[in-house]
């Protein structure tokens, strides 16, 4: 039957509904977060299980300037979300700018870790269950956060076309969920790497 | 009550497009209902390769000291015809089912992201290509392949590159991860499609209980597929960097693996049967003219089953050894998550109660299905017993156990649900004689198989071996397990000869030819590319009947 037909109900109906990209967005980030679940939980069960050295203890240093930097990212992002609902597209694209720096730095950090473990410490991926548990664990998370970066550099980039407007709030805030999914997941790392892994 | 056919569109007749056109448009397409029909048409073709698999394995069976296939063979057919079944047949056929019925059910024009949709579907579909790629490329590229041979829930030590040369595991792991990430994607877009694209008026507790059951089936496989992901991961980089996460001789561990496949490998049966059930409660109310009985209840039970069925997964594994505690809590688990599917059991059966049955192909498989699936949940119950797991598991009473849930259970619903909605899909009636002579050998093929394989589990069978030796007692029982075979791929013939038959014979169906109650059944069949000519508006959970009967419509009682 034609579907005209299928009006059934009398008068206006209010009807709301959730909007589909943040409901898409959550169910990216739970996945997600189950895939972390899975490596945290055999990150602490392998926790003092390696049968060869180096050890945690050993070689990790607490990378607390870069945390912050990581952490602090997601004040900026929020911001940057909050600036484009309000329609102030500079002050958007200067803390969008200034997120996409600060995860940059996050990433320099990690990598100037990860140089140092393997060239000066001569711990890989192979060495030990200790390495192949940490560069699993927090080369998931960067490659999250190198994810992150790119999606933010694609936003950037459009920004700077001129082509951002306070009309695509809603789409930047979902983006930024998944910015803030990344920075909650580095706690969770590094608690289980620095703190109760080492 | 009037005919919907009165409605129907006129279906304007056009030149047919060229060939390469039309497949373009197929390859191409981010139409829910094009790719749920290539999903379905995939595990078609899947199933009918899985099965071969499985009469190869029955045949080296019929009789001790056969060399049919040689052992190496054996474990190759075992492990692709599991891997195979799960993944690349069931999924896909229930991924289809939901992406072609969800968006038509809750009144909306296509599901919530098209575009990953089709993403999803070709990442499932290369994810089956490559696995059978490892028959080819498993030892390098110059075509001396072999296919996986670790089993389908590839034990470790078994995976390690010491004990898999070669590439056929890395075969079956990316695989595994490439259609997995697939299959994220579509369980993504089910859950937004049914929160955020129901037409106007569709509560969430006035949906079909299809769009509950697929989405509750949906978060299941966000939260089981992802660790299954997780473990791919681990895998390949001991495979492949040389990690030690299940090596054992660094420190690693294999009962880990264990678990984390697991932890995908339990909920992953409720994501196969919640569909299941979503097909035969909407195929059952119909076919006996009453709504579904405790619908409210149906929807909370299955809620139950999504939350409990997280938390069972390590009933798989009390032969492993991991201690009273740890046992006892997964029996109790185990044996609680009978609660809410007993729940649904009774549901149905009171919705047969005092209806008036009408005995068409889709409710023979239903019926059918009710049986068989209390008899598979009631091994299930004994095998939720530790103690009764340490004499029988690893046996071919296991075995049988999961091929009743799967076969008896979920297969029977899929085959219920195909005879129930192809004419929707196809605008074209199967033909009943065919549909029920489909059901008949089938049926008497899965009990010859699966009743009579109980048998030699108990009498101490263990799964897996290649050949056994005479005079225990298990000859005869696998002989009639093997006859059983026959019948069923007869069956599966006569399905396919159905199919056909449909497509140069059938007589039109017209929009609703069950005078049905939910919306597909309110556009044409097959319906047109924007699905509703104007999007629906609903007040209760059957407006199709609100429809025909204007003077007792169901609002009036919900």
């Amino acid at each position: 039957m034609n579907a005209t037909s299928m009006t059934v109900a009398e008068g206006r109906i209010e009807w709301d509904r959730p909007a589909r990209g943040r409901i898409g967005m959550f169910g990216l980030i739970a996945a997600e977060a189950a895939i972390f679940t899975i490596f945290v939980v055999a990150y602490l069960f392998y926790v003092g299980r390696s049968l060869t050295g180096p050890m945690p203890k050993d070689v990790l240093s607490v990378p607390v300037f870069y945390t912050i930097c990581l952490l602090s990212s997601s004040l900026t992002i929020h911001l940057a979300a909050k600036s484009l609902r309000r329609g102030s597209v500079l002050s958007f694209g200067i803390l969008w700018l200034a997120t996409i720096a600060l995860g940059a730095a996050f990433l320099y950090g990690t990598a100037t870790e990860w140089h140092r473990l393997i060239y000066k410490e001569g711990l890989t991926i192979s060495t030990n269950l200790f390495g192949t548990t940490y560069y699993s664990l927090v080369g998931l998370h960067g490659f999250h956060v190198v994810a992150g970066l790119v999606s933010l550099s694609i936003v950037m980039a459009l920004t700077l076309l001129g082509s951002v407007g306070s009309e695509h709030a809603e789409r930047v805030d979902v983006l930024s969920l998944y910015w803030h999914f990344v920075d909650a997941v580095w706690i969770v790392v590094f608690t289980v790497v620095y703190v109760i892994g080492r | 009550m009037m005919s919907t056919d009165a409605f129907a569109l006129p279906r304007p007749e056009l030149a047919p497009r060229p060939i390469v056109a039309r497949l373009h448009d197929w390859v191409t397409t981010v139409d829910h209902k094009r790719l749920g029909i290539l999903y379905i048409i995939y595990a078609l073709v899947f199933l009918v390769i899985a099965g071969i698999e499985a009469t190869v394995i029955r045949l080296q069976l019929i009789r001790p000291h056969n060399d049919f296939v040689s052992p190496q063979v054996f474990n190759r057919m075992f492990t692709m015809h599991g891997t195979t079944m799960i993944f690349f047949v069931v999924m896909p056929f229930l991924f289809g089912f939901a992406n072609y019925l969800i968006p038509l059910m809750i009144g909306a024009r296509d599901m919530a992201f098209p575009r990953l949709n089709a993403f999803s579907f070709w990442m499932t579909a290369f994810g089956g290509l490559l696995l059978y790629f490892s028959l080819v490329g498993a030892n390098g590229l110059y075509g001396a392949g072999n296919a996986p041979d670790v089993g389908w829930f590839a034990y470790a030590p078994l995976t390690s590159r010491t004990f898999s040369v070669g590439h056929s595991t890395d075969f079956w792991t990316l695989a595994l991860l490439v259609s997995g990430f697939g299959s994220i994607g579509t369980a993504i877009n089910i859950v937004a499609t049914v929160l955020c694209m129901r037409c106007p008026g569709m509560t969430l507790a006035k949906m079909p209980l299809f769009s509950w059951l697929n989405l509750v089936m949906a978060g299941l496989v966000i939260l089981a597929v992802s660790p299954l992901t997780a473990a791919q991961i681990m895998l390949l980089v001991d495979r492949y960097l040389g990690g030690h996460f299940f090596d054992t001789q660094a420190g690693g561990s294999a009962v880990i693996w264990m678990h984390f496949f697991w932890i995908f490998g339990h909920p992953e049966v409720y994501v196969l049967v919640l569909p299941a059930f979503a097909f035969v409660s909407e195929i059952i109310p119909v076919f006996s003219r009453k709504p579904i009985f405790g619908y409210s209840v149906m929807v909370g039970a299955t809620v139950a089953i999504g939350f409990i069925s997280m938390s069972v997964w390590a009933h798989h594994m009390f032969t492993v050894g991991m201690g009273a505690n740890v046992n006892t809590f997964f029996v109790l688990s185990t044996m609680a998550i009978a609660v809410p599917t007993g729940i649904k059991i009774f549901n149905w059966l009171a919705t047969m109660w005092g209806g008036k049955i009408e005995f068409k192909t889709p409710m023979l498989f239903c019926i059918a299905f009710l049986f068989q699936f209390l008899a598979a949940g009631l091994t299930g119950v004994m095998l939720s017993v530790a103690p009764f797991t340490w004499h029988l598991g690893n046996s071919y009473f296991v075995v049988a156990h999961f091929h009743y849930v799967i076969v008896g259970g979920i297969l029977f619903a899929l085959f219920g649900a195909f005879y129930y909605w192809l004419p929707k899909m196809s605008g074209k009636m199967y033909s009943e004689a065919l549909g029920k002579l489909h059901f008949l050998l089938f049926f008497i093929g899965f009990h010859l198989t699966f009743d009579f394989m109980h048998i030699p589990g108990l009498l101490g069978m263990p799964r897996r071996i290649y050949t056994y030796e005479p005079g225990r007692g298990w000859d005869v029982w696998n002989f009639i397990v093997t006859v059983g075979v026959f019948f069923q791929a007869a069956g599966i013939l006569v399905f396919l000869g159905n199919l056909l038959w449909s497509h140069f014979r059938g007589k039109a169906a017209g929009s609703d030819p069950w005078d049905a109650w939910t919306l597909e059944w309110s556009t044409n069949s097959p319906p047109p590319a924007y699905n509703f000519a104007s999007i629906p508006v609903v007040k209760s959970r059957r407006p199709l009947w609100d429809l025909k009967h204007p003077a007792d419509p169901d609002w009036n009682y919900e």
